[in-house]
């Protein structure tokens, strides 16, 4: 069940970031993904689109291998990341996930000052040699995250006691101060109102021009207007892959177009 | 405004003003329930008070204690015969020579103070001092020879039933049909306290002294007791806080669920029903019997209350762990830090509270525990005080529940006050635990 041709969809293949190939994956006795091949370019988003349940998440989750904390998933296939597949037994998920970030869709501060938060991943990765350098990896974080001008007066304040849409743009922060070269993004404005979901999108356009950016959405008009490539995902499948402007305007199977239409998720 | 009018009434369903049976039934439902619950409070309460109000007006009479104030001569030719005020020669002399100083004493002070009081022979004055009076003015002496020859005012203790006199216990009725004590003596000792050579004061040896025998419950006192449940305490909160809380993030965070964790599970859940004192046996078996490590000694003790606490600490830390949202696991993993920087930087200062409470309650439990103590020889009765940590640690010791248990069989009144009092250490001693308990909680709740 693989319907997408990307020869034909003129995606740009120069410059990929992720491939991934013949992709399963097993929930226990629940074949969750089917045979998913997605290309993930470098400096652009790619939105997963798709009904619920229909494995977009499961699937952004193993580009990172945080399905591994799962004790049932069993996933196959090949994922490679700049040519090195990160199922490989010599990688090491922990350094894998430095390299891909990520930001959940419930905003998940920890419960420490605002600085701490951004501060965490550079530490434990042990990627700045002075506090000085640390308060510069803060800032041009936060600042990345349009956050410095709300928060900088108050860095040592907990992280959590910053209002939904701050809360999230906190995670981007934290996400990108790894300095990441992928980011992936699992609905990060479902839990935000229009305004803090405008920001957070704005964002992710900049973002784009140093990350490569997956972000999965339940809102087609946010597919459209962040992404410039999109994944539609139906039962486990991937049905279509293309260039956001061709699979909203001209989609090549009948389901995304049902789905785009409302008909079908 | 128009003051327009509403529009009728339409009664189809019933007006909301009058509510239906079924609301009526709902609302009676939980008018009861809630009266339920405040029976409950209600009952609860009560109990505590009337515990509390029996313990402390049987127990604190037990921190004060009636005392003689009196000058005693140190005759030298019954203490050093031979002027050589030799140790070992001073160590000859036993308290008997001693309580004929102080029975003299006595004397020629009720005499001095024109005290007179019929029927009252030599002896029946002397027995109004406590057995234990003697051996404290032999140690005073034994630890100052440069005393002899001379008179000091000693504080010396006064016999259990003028003690239990002065405290209300015993009564010129009791008196009368007590064998130990007669109403002449109380008459005496009316007029001893007038002349102020008789008095009652705060009692720090009840606190600081060893355990007294069953004749001298006057002297007893509970030193021996609040050091052994000490000790056991530190190994208890030694051991058991670092093994309790290394299972239990091991458990919740790092095994694989499988066969043997279930098995491992399921028996730490039966650990902690298991009853206390086959905890004790258990301990007599492994600990002395077979690891040869000496009885009655505080550090069996403490193991023991380790094994009966590990699992009551392991299942609220568990669960402290547990209740940790998966959101923040999730956070610190996404950013690439390790399962153990996850949980040792995350999860655990979020469960800490949670897993202090677990702790307090374990270790409350295991400074009350009574029967496996019983089984491993604490019941001993201990007269020399364990060394310092940690060689104390293998010295024979008591504990204060044992003490407690021990004091209610003998025999003597005044040992049921002193058990009393001595409850009430054991709940200050809970009390501090609590507070101490409650003061990191809030520390580690307010650190971000």
């Amino acid at each position: 069940m693989n319907d997408m041709s990307r020869t034909e969809t003129g995606v740009n293949l120069t410059d990929i970031k992720i491939a991934a190939r013949k992709v399963q994956v097993h929930y226990g006795a629940n074949h969750a993904i089917k045979d998913v091949d997605v290309d993930i370019n470098d400096r652009m988003v790619t939105a997963f689109i798709g009904p619920s349940g229909c494995g977009k998440s499961t699937f952004l989750r193993c580009l990172n291998r945080m399905n591994d904390t799962i004790p049932v998933c069993r996933v196959e296939g090949e994922i490679r990341l700049d040519g090195d597949d990160i199922y490989d037994r010599r990688v090491d998920p922990v350094q894998l996930r430095a390299k891909v970030g990520m930001v959940f869709q419930k905003p998940n501060p920890f419960p420490k000052s605002i600085y701490d938060n951004v501060a965490y991943g550079p530490r434990i990765h042990g990627l700045t040699r002075s506090r000085a350098e640390l308060d510069e990896v803060v800032e041009t974080s936060l600042r990345r995250a349009a956050l410095w001008g709300e928060v900088k007066d108050r860095l040592a304040a907990p992280g959590t006691g910053l209002s939904g849409g701050q809360q999230q743009r906190l995670c981007i922060a934290r996400a990108v101060a790894t300095s990441p070269e992928v980011l992936l993004m699992d609905e990060p404005c479902s839990a935000l109102d229009p305004i803090a979901t405008a920001q957070v999108e704005e964002l992710i356009d900049e973002l784009r021009s140093r990350f490569a950016v997956v972000i999965v959405t339940h809102s087609m008009q946010q597919a459209a207007r962040v992404s410039q490539n999109t994944a539609f995902f139906h039962l486990g499948n991937l049905v279509e892959f293309g260039e956001t402007s061709q699979v909203f305007t001209n989609p090549k199977d009948p389901r995304t177009e049902s789905y785009i239409t409302g008909r079908i998720g | 405004m128009t003051d327009a009018a509403f529009p009728p009434a339409r009664p189809r369903g019933g007006s909301l003003l009058e509510p239906d049976a079924r609301t009526l039934r709902r609302n009676a439902a939980e008018a009861r329930f809630r009266l339920y619950g405040v029976t409950a409070i209600a009952i609860a309460m009560i109990a505590l008070m009337i515990l509390l109000i029996s313990i402390l007006s049987h127990g604190t009479s037990a921190f004060r204690q009636t005392f003689l104030h009196l000058p005693i001569a140190l005759d030298e030719a019954v203490l050093d015969p031979s002027g050589t005020r030799d140790p070992a020669a001073l160590r000859k002399v036993t308290t008997i020579g001693y309580g004929r100083l102080i029975d003299r004493a006595l004397g020629e002070a009720i005499a001095a103070s024109g005290i007179t009081v019929e029927g009252l022979g030599k002896s029946d004055i002397s027995r109004m001092v406590s057995r234990q009076a003697a051996a404290t003015v032999r140690s005073a002496v034994l630890a100052d020879p440069a005393l002899i020859g001379t008179t000091q005012e000693f504080r010396i203790l006064a016999s259990s039933r003028i003690d239990g006199y002065m405290k209300g216990r015993v009564t010129q009725d009791s008196a009368a049909r007590d064998s130990n004590v007669s109403p002449a003596q109380l008459h005496l000792a009316d007029a001893l306290r007038a002349q102020g050579l008789l008095g009652t004061s705060f009692n720090w040896r009840f606190i600081t002294d060893p355990d007294a025998s069953e004749l001298r419950p006057e002297a007893a006192g509970l030193g021996i007791a609040i050091l052994g449940s000490a000790y056991m305490m530190i190994v208890v909160l030694a051991l058991s806080l670092p093994i309790g809380v290394a299972a239990s993030i091991y458990l919740e965070e790092f095994a694989p669920r499988n066969r043997f964790t279930d098995l491992i599970e399921v028996n730490i859940s039966n650990l902690a029903a298991v009853p206390s004192i086959v905890f004790g046996i258990l301990g007599l078996a492994i600990f002395i019997n077979f690891a040869g490590l000496p009885q009655s000694a505080p550090v069996v003790g403490g193991l023991v209350l380790t094994l009966m606490t590990l699992p009551r600490i392991i299942i609220p830390a568990r669960a402290a762990i547990k209740a940790v949202p998966p959101s923040i696991r999730d956070a610190a993993l996404g950013v690439g830090a390790s399962k153990m920087q996850t949980v040792f930087h995350h999860v655990l200062p979020l469960a800490t509270p949670g897993i202090l409470t677990g702790l307090i309650i374990g270790l409350g439990q295991a400074l009350g525990e009574t029967a496996p103590l019983l089984l491993i020889g604490m019941v001993a009765f201990v007269r020399d005080y364990p060394e310092g940590l940690p060689g104390g640690l293998f010295d024979p010791a008591s504990a204060l529940p044992v003490q407690i248990y021990n004091w209610t069989q003998r025999a003597d009144p005044a040992f049921a006050e002193r058990a009393s009092g001595a409850i009430i250490v054991l709940l200050i001693f809970l009390l501090a635990m609590n507070a101490a308990a409650i003061v990191v909680r809030r520390r580690f709740e307010r650190r971000w």
